[in-house]
């Protein structure tokens, strides 16, 4: 409990001093699977896989430097960020975005830790496949 | 509305009179910009990633109905669908114009085609699936963004907007022929 008191405290102080270098803090391990579902439902209004809609596409989302997917309008505040969207940093932007980046768009957030841990795990999954070939 | 705030600053700065920029915004009733800019310009935010839906949406009705995969009655539904979007979209449209905002711009047919994967869509089973997709994000899209809001008029926008598209969900849901969800509030959770 200390440890992962001590790791969320250190994630938090990395943010407050801008650096956007986030740490890795303890969160629930996910189930692609139920990520995906969630997916479908609660991000697919504006997001998918290969293509931007009203949110970027999120083939590659892990690892990849926040607001540069190809051919999307992001915010200034997004696209001017350091943060590269690792696990932790993914769970911290769903529980809030704009706590995270203050002046992005996204207007919607996921208050469950279990649905943002499936999310994350989808995203980690689906991240590491190939496009599909149409 | 926008235009009227210069010709009110110019009359009070005339008259002597000296009023806060929040002061100025009540008056022009914008209560967010009374707020603070930072609020009004999430609203804006969030109100132009909505437009861009409703313009998907629409696009995706007119995707289905030139398909020629719709059937008559069904056609006619989607139509009613898409003529209650052009309305979302006006509305909000408007209230980003009232906020002081620039609504986002429809994109070209083609390149609403091209995200939405039109090309698969091969029968009516198929186009009605993309609809009640399309209509369930946006009902949990709008659910989802209502806390965000500043501006606790627009939360209500929100409401009424996915209240509309989970009626449009629940028709097509039905015409697909599956069942109804499992238990209450199965939207936005």
């Amino acid at each position: 409990m200390a440890a992962a008191y001590l790791r969320r405290a250190t994630s938090c102080v990395a943010i407050a001093c801008g650096s956007f270098a986030i740490v890795p803090g303890a969160w629930a391990s996910g189930d692609p699977a139920r990520g995906e579902q969630l997916y479908t439902s609660r991000c697919g209004a504006c997001h998918s896989m290969d293509a931007n809609r009203a949110g970027p596409a999120h083939r590659g989302v892990f690892g990849r430097k926040a607001g540069t997917a190809e051919g999307f309008d992001y915010s200034p505040a997004l696209r001017s960020s350091a943060i590269v969207w690792t696990e932790a940093a993914l769970d911290r932007w769903l529980a809030n975005p704009e706590s995270l980046v203050r002046g992005q768009k996204m207007g919607v957030s996921v208050a469950n830790a279990q649905d943002r841990a499936d999310l994350v795990a989808y995203l980690k999954a689906a991240s590491a496949m190939p496009k599909p070939s149409r | 509305m926008s235009s009227i705030i210069p010709a009110r600053r110019s009359f009070l700065g005339r008259s002597g009179l000296a009023l806060s920029g929040a002061a100025i915004a009540l008056l022009a009733g914008r209560p967010a910009l009374a707020q603070g800019t930072s609020g009004s310009e999430q609203d804006i935010g969030i109100l132009n990633v909505a437009l861009g839906l409703e313009h998907e949406g629409i696009n995706a009705y007119t995707l289905g109905a030139k398909s020629g995969l719709l059937q008559k009655p069904v056609l006619a539904i989607a139509v009613r669908f898409q003529d209650d979007h052009k309305e979302h979209r006006d509305t909000l449209a408007a209230a980003i114009r009232r906020l002081g905002g620039k609504p986002v711009e429809e994109k070209s047919l083609d390149a609403y085609a091209k995200a939405l994967d039109a090309s698969t869509l091969k029968n009516q089973g198929d186009v009605l699936a993309l609809a009640a997709r399309l209509e369930l994000g946006a009902t949990n899209a709008y659910l989802g963004v209502i806390p965000s809001f500043k501006e606790p008029q627009l939360a209500k926008v929100a409401a009424r907007l996915a209240a509309d598209e989970a009626m449009h969900w629940g028709i097509l849901n039905n015409a697909l022929g599956k069942p109804l969800p499992m238990g209450g509030m199965p939207f936005g959770a």
